[in-house]
């Protein structure tokens, strides 16, 4: 193979596995952004919990690896309804401010949670064996674990994509998305549909949170050090679309991949340039209402 | 009135007269114990408190008073506010610890203005030593590693090209440099030097390692702060097969500290290092020093250079504190004391140069091997007595002036 050809299949490859990871964290923020307005800073945080939850499973309890991160995102699911019902409720008329500080505040919370149950040193979770080392995929070898992140990753667009465009709970969600007031009216119970969601949106966020510890490593610094990552796929892809967040997960993840891969020297400036120049030209993002 | 008048006289006398007056030195302990590299703190820490526990009794009548704090995170502010505080409010008279180049950059004029020595413990950039009279330093610099390791690297590694990749930061830059010099002169090529974002949190290594992978050079020379970034640098390295794909992994010892070297796995056997500690090196202090921190901190707990250099670090202090009868009041006393002192520790013989106040230690090239025992350890290529740092010895940039 001719070097660039090597070279752009090298970057495609690890800026897809990093995009997957982007997509499945920043979905269910996406979404319920999208359906209330809500601004969730502590999106990072359940991502953190399932994170730490499958660290638990797997290396106290000696849980497979696969069927903890099903668990963690059940549990955490489970859990962020709770908190939905309990906190953030009360707040879905408040301004932006007092919802960006009762969230923050939870993050700060989970973050000295975790350093006091778990410590401040960065965990790692051993692999099963099939997701260590590399796997010949035909032309070329590549890591085990990305590829099957990339593989999870495409199972889950496809899951969701169907669950949102062919469901009745999908148009549900699409139309309280597109205008919230003409969905309740028709008798759409948007409170619930927005539980649900939410629930959905920290599962997965548990779910790549389980899955960043091997990129990595999980710390409790976790919960806010790529909630910035996670806006900005947000803010990049437009509120509550599906489409926009993959497609900036994508280019996103492809961008920064290619950006360290070629021009390291510049580090993580490209993410920023990507953002800055994408929200110039539309700045309610890729799919968004302007 | 009369009465108490007399005791105060009577107590001075006392004092005076006493064989010893017992003096109690407080020292100011700066370490990283929150972050993604807490566990480099606590690994100097653990050896501070373990030196202390086992040998109060050597300075005896004297005690010392440790005050603890947090160095946070590698950029050097909290690190110079915390510091500072020490020397003002709680007037430590030593200060020691700083895992991180840029908290001994940021504080070399403080303790130049304060007087108050510093003995760093870690913090490695070659010129650090340079910035204040008042600095002495027990653990390395960049160049006691790097520099011999570009001739090991191309001898007996078989490097004849190398690529660098380095965490974008002081002592990364100075490792490099560091290696690149030695590397060059002995008729290595170099073919790229990767800067690999800040030492703040863990970067996921995979796309700068896999570019050096495609561009196939012989060695790739990683220097990352240890800790959490090392166990990174071995997940990536497994992952992408690149010992597979021929490129063998070199660098200083930071690749392999002995306290993450078991979770590694089979992806660090090979690699080879150039460094001033392991726990398998072969001497009757380092034997006795794992035994004592296995009492102390249980069987699955291991030191690692950075504990090692702790150790050293806490054992001058002492000797000087007895040198100095507990009198270390003159900054400038204690780190003349210090200049030339010399003490068996976990890594041998070490020295403080009276001219320069770094550290002249012996350096052993070595290679990670599974054991007959199952666990991973290091297999002792070469050592080379009594190496000064290289980068003041050839007076090279900053180590010149």
């Amino acid at each position: 193979m001719p070097q660039f050809a090597i070279i752009a299949v090298s970057i495609l490859f690890d800026g897809l596995a990093y995009a997957m990871f982007l997509f499945i964290t920043s979905v269910g923020l996406s979404v319920t952004m999208g359906l209330m307005g809500f601004v969730n800073l502590a999106h990072g945080a359940f991502a953190m919990a399932g994170g730490y939850i499958v660290v638990t499973l797997t290396r106290t309890l000696g849980v497979g690896f696969v069927p903890s991160l099903v668990i963690a995102a059940v549990v955490v699911g489970a859990a962020s309804v709770v908190f939905e019902r309990g906190l953030y409720r009360r707040l879905y008329r408040s301004t932006d401010l007092e919802q960006v500080l009762l969230t923050i505040g939870l993050a700060f919370m989970a973050i000295a949670t975790a350093t006091y149950l778990y410590g401040p040193i960065p965990k790692s979770v051993p692999l099963p064996d099939w997701l260590q080392g590399d796997v010949n995929l035909g032309f070329r070898n590549f890591p085990s674990y990305r590829a099957f992140l990339i593989a999870l990753g495409v199972v889950l667009i496809v899951v969701l994509w169907y669950a949102f465009e062919r469901t009745n709970i999908g148009a549900k969600i699409r139309a309280a998305v597109d205008n919230r007031r003409m969905a309740e009216s028709v008798g759409i119970n948007v409170d619930r549909l927005f539980t649900l969601t939410f629930a959905v949106g920290s599962g997965l966020a548990a779910l790549g949170g389980g899955l960043a510890i091997q990129l990595f490593g999980l710390s409790p610094s976790f919960a806010v050090l790529y909630l910035v990552l996670f806006l900005i796929v947000v803010a990049v892809g437009g509120l509550g679309s599906l489409k926009g967040t993959l497609l900036a997960a994508l280019v996103l993840g492809v961008f920064d991949t290619a950006g360290k891969y070629l021009f390291s020297d510049a580090g993580g400036f490209f993410v920023y340039a990507v953002t800055v120049a994408v929200l110039l030209v539309k700045p309610a993002g890729f799919y968004g209402r302007e | 009135m009369r009465k108490f008048g007399w005791l105060g006289i009577a107590a001075l006398a006392f004092a005076v007269g006493g064989a010893a007056q017992a003096e109690t030195v407080k020292i100011g302990v700066v370490l990283p114990f929150s972050g993604a590299n807490a566990d480099l703190g606590h690994q100097i820490d653990k050896a501070f408190d373990l030196y202390v526990k086992l040998h109060a009794k050597d300075i005896a009548p004297h005690k010392v008073e440790i005050i603890k704090r947090d160095e946070g995170p590698p950029t050097g502010a909290q690190a110079k506010t915390v510091a500072t505080e020490l020397v003002t409010n709680d007037k430590v008279q030593i200060l020691t610890g700083f895992v991180f180049s840029p908290s001994a950059i940021a504080l070399a004029p403080v303790v130049t203005q304060a007087k108050v020595p510093m003995v760093i413990a870690n913090a490695g950039t070659a010129w650090i030593t340079n910035l204040s009279p008042y600095i002495a330093r027990l653990s390395f610099s960049m160049w006691h590693h790097a520099y011999p390791m570009g001739a090991f690297a191309f001898s007996k590694v078989g490097c004849k090209t190398a690529a660098l990749a380095y965490t974008d930061f002081p002592p990364g830059k100075d490792s490099t440099e560091a290696f690149k010099t030695g590397f060059e002169k002995a008729g290595g090529k170099v073919t790229e030097a990767i800067p690999m974002g800040s030492p703040v949190q863990v970067p996921d290594f995979t796309p700068f390692f896999q570019r050096i992978k495609d561009a196939k050079p012989d060695c790739m020379y990683v220097f990352i702060p240890s800790g959490a970034h090392a166990t990174g640098v071995a997940k990536a390295y497994g992952e992408l097969g690149m010992r597979k794909a021929g490129v063998k992994l070199i660098g200083p010892m930071d690749l392999i500290p002995d306290n993450k070297l078991q979770d590694m796995g089979d992806a660090a056997i090979g690699t080879v290092v150039m460094g001033n500690y392991a726990v398998d090196l072969d001497n009757a202090e380092n034997k006795a020093f794992n035994k004592a921190w296995h009492e102390a901190y249980g069987k699955d707990s291991y030191p690692d250079f950075m504990s090692a250099a702790g150790w050293d670090t806490m054992h001058a202090i002492f000797d000087t504190i007895k040198k100095l009868d507990g009198k270390v009041g003159d900054g400038q006393k204690v780190i003349d004391a210090m200049k030339g002192w010399t003490g068996k520790g976990p890594r041998g013989t070490v020295t403080i140069d009276a001219s320069t106040r770094d550290i002249v230690q012996d350096e052993h090239a070595m290679e990670v091997i599974r054991k007959t025992d199952g666990k991973l350890g290091v297999k002792v290529l070469g050592t080379t007595k009594a190496v000064k740092d290289e980068c003041k010895e050839l007076k090279l940039g900053r180590c010149g002036s």
